[in-house]
């Protein structure tokens, strides 16, 4: 009896290994690795992956230097509507993507909520390479603000208080207390939120459209070379998989940084009960 | 104005916190049950509280006052708080912890605590007692005008905690700055603090020297916080201008003091001598019952005789040959047993 589910279960654990790793490999089986980065040289890859680092990279700088305050105040201080905030902000992470296209292009397209407004400016948002930034914002910045809010209600609060007492100032006790204790569920944070940023697709082909060398990023240009040149999108592919496992390291890394912090910590509570 | 004045009133979960206190330059210890705001009474001395009513100010300097909208923020006050876990920066060294606020004193401080050998090491490696210190030397590398400690001693076990008062006792003699004390343990509040504050659901039922709160306990938790036994029972006159308490658990004693009604009889264990008969001496009051706890502490020994605990010398002890279970009879004096009202 013991055997049989003892069988079950590790049959169960391949048929879930295979079905999620099976995919992965064909992009890497299908062409050779010279073949891939060969391809990888391709006009519209290299146009495509400009995009996207540029665009990524102004949208993470956004996401920390605005998200960063903004979650120490929600992890920090209790006021009305607090719990909606929270609720709030999670709600992309579950939003259909298309939805968020649609609802940036409610916002701020040319028949949009602040449409008139931006027009009058001489602003045009939808189709640049601003709305890809924004695209990206709207949907990654949840999974930064989630894990720095954890990361910042988890810092004793007796420690900036220590901290104050001590002389220091507000800012000068989250830069030399808060910041660094909570660096690591910052790090993973960050990275993860890069990572979904750096997929975006829905909201973005909606919001942004796919103008090579303009908004075209690396997911937008795999679709659109499909019917084209399949071995260029199959190269672009194995290129997001790379950088994705990479992401994914990183995170791990910066979170069991945090992780060995806090054994440390129940380690010396655990001595000093003894 | 010499010393710190304080005066706050704040409302806690099932309470209000309701106190005034004046500290010149010596060790008060407000002392009481867990959850009755003494924590909250040095937050707001720190400014990491604002109560909904207060004043605090220091050598005639004000740090707080709601009437007047002043409040100060707690960097710019001068206090050493040392926080009951200590609080220390994990993430940084003994020595950049002490140096926090500035690396001026950094040097001596170690020094003076003698922990100079563990300056590069990280909290997380080092013991109760250490950790203790540093957060001393931490506190004090302001050079702060008051010292607000946190129970300073319930983080450690019961073999460093004697060693660590003792140490305590004299840094504080040494700073010679206002220093308000928490603790819910009374040996430390009679070790380190000239008065003693007892703070009882928000309100101070008794401030005094420490031998005062011994003597003359104003309230039942006095009486049992400073280690008296507590009879309850009914007071009546009696006999001799002797008031007369028929005790809830039985039998009855007698008091010089004068009461009605629903009384604690409190007596201190070293007043209560126990014997195998009853003893014609003058003690009017006695219980026998069967010892029913014995427990050494150092020359003494504890001696649980009923209700009430006496405490004689272990030479006693032995001599008398007691054993748990055995009929023995407990006397004290009328003259030593107080009574205190009971709700």
């Amino acid at each position: 009896m013991r055997r049989w589910f003892d069988a079950c279960l590790w049959v169960a654990c391949a048929v879930t290994l295979v079905f999620l790793v099976l995919p992965l490999a064909a992009i890497f089986l299908r062409i050779s690795p010279v073949e891939l980065l060969r391809q990888l040289g391709d006009e519209a890859a290299v146009d495509a992956l400009l995009v996207s680092l540029e665009t990524s990279a102004i949208a993470h700088v956004f996401i920390l230097v605005v998200g960063t305050p903004a979650a120490y105040l929600l992890a920090t201080r209790s006021f009305r509507g607090r719990a909606w905030i929270l609720t709030l902000i999670e709600l992309p992470l579950v939003l259909p993507p298309a939805v968020a296209g649609l609802a940036l292009l409610a916002t701020f397209g040319q028949r949009g909520l602040l449409g008139g407004t931006l027009d009058a400016l001489g602003i045009t948002i939808s189709f640049t390479q601003a709305a890809v930034v924004i695209a990206v914002i709207l949907v990654a910045s949840p999974f930064y603000l989630r894990q720095a809010i954890a990361s910042f209600e988890a810092v004793d609060p007796d420690l900036p208080a220590a901290s104050r007492t001590l002389g220091i100032g507000p800012f000068g006790t989250f830069r030399r207390v808060v910041l660094p204790l909570a660096r690591g569920g910052l790090g993973a944070g960050s990275t993860l939120a890069f990572a979904r940023g750096l997929g975006e697709f829905g909201a973005t082909i909606m919001f942004a459209g796919s103008l090579q060398g303009v908004t075209q990023t690396l997911p937008l240009m795999i679709y659109a070379q499909l019917d084209r040149d399949f071995d260029v999108a199959l190269a672009v592919g194995a290129l997001l998989v790379l950088v994705s496992l990479l992401i994914l390291l990183l995170a791990k890394v910066s979170r069991s940084w945090t992780g060995s912090v806090s054994s440390l910590l129940i380690r010396s509570a655990r001595s000093a009960s003894s | 104005m010499d010393g710190l004045r304080l005066e706050l009133a704040h409302p806690l979960r099932s309470f209000r916190l309701e106190l005034a206190l004046e500290v010149s330059g010596e060790a008060v210890a407000i002392a009481g049950p867990s959850g009755a705001g003494k924590t909250s009474v040095l937050r707001t001395v720190a400014g990491l509280l604002r109560p909904e009513r207060g004043r605090v100010a220091l050598n005639g300097q004000v740090w707080l006052d709601t009437g007047n909208g002043v409040d100060v923020p707690p960097e710019e006050r001068s206090v050493g708080y040392v926080f009951q876990d200590y609080a220390l920066f994990p993430h940084l060294t003994v020595a950049e912890n002490v140096g926090f606020a500035g690396r001026e004193l950094v040097g001596a401080l170690l020094e003076r605590f003698g922990i100079s050998h563990l300056a590069r090491a990280r909290p997380g490696e080092l013991s109760g007692g250490e950790r203790q210190r540093v957060a001393l030397a931490r506190a004090l590398a302001r050079r702060p005008k008051v010292l607000l400690l946190d129970e300073p001693t319930a983080a450690l076990d019961a073999h460093t905690r004697a060693a660590v008062r003792l140490e305590l006792r004299d840094l504080l003699h040494e700073v010679g700055i206002p220093t308000l004390l928490v603790t819910h343990d009374f040996e430390d509040a009679a070790a380190l603090a000239t008065r003693v504050g007892v703070l009882v659901d928000g309100r101070l039922v008794q401030l005094g020297e420490p031998g005062e709160l011994v003597r003359a306990p104003a309230d039942p938790f006095v009486a049992s916080f400073t280690g008296g036994n507590l009879l309850p029972g009914a007071a009546r006159p009696g006999e001799l201008g002797l008031t007369e308490v028929v005790l809830e658990a039985g039998g009855i004693v007698y008091s010089t003091d004068e009461a009605a009604g629903r009384v604690g009889a409190v007596v201190q264990p070293w007043d209560v001598s126990v014997a195998r008969e009853a003893p014609a001496d003058s003690a009017l009051n006695h219980v026998t019952a069967p010892i029913t706890a014995l427990v050494p502490a150092g020359n003494r020994v504890r001696v649980r005789v009923g209700p009430v605990t006496a405490e004689v010398t272990a030479a006693s002890a032995e001599r008398l040959g007691l054993r748990l279970g055995e009929v023995v009879v407990a006397s004290f004096k009328a003259t030593a047993t107080r009574l205190v009202p009971l709700a």
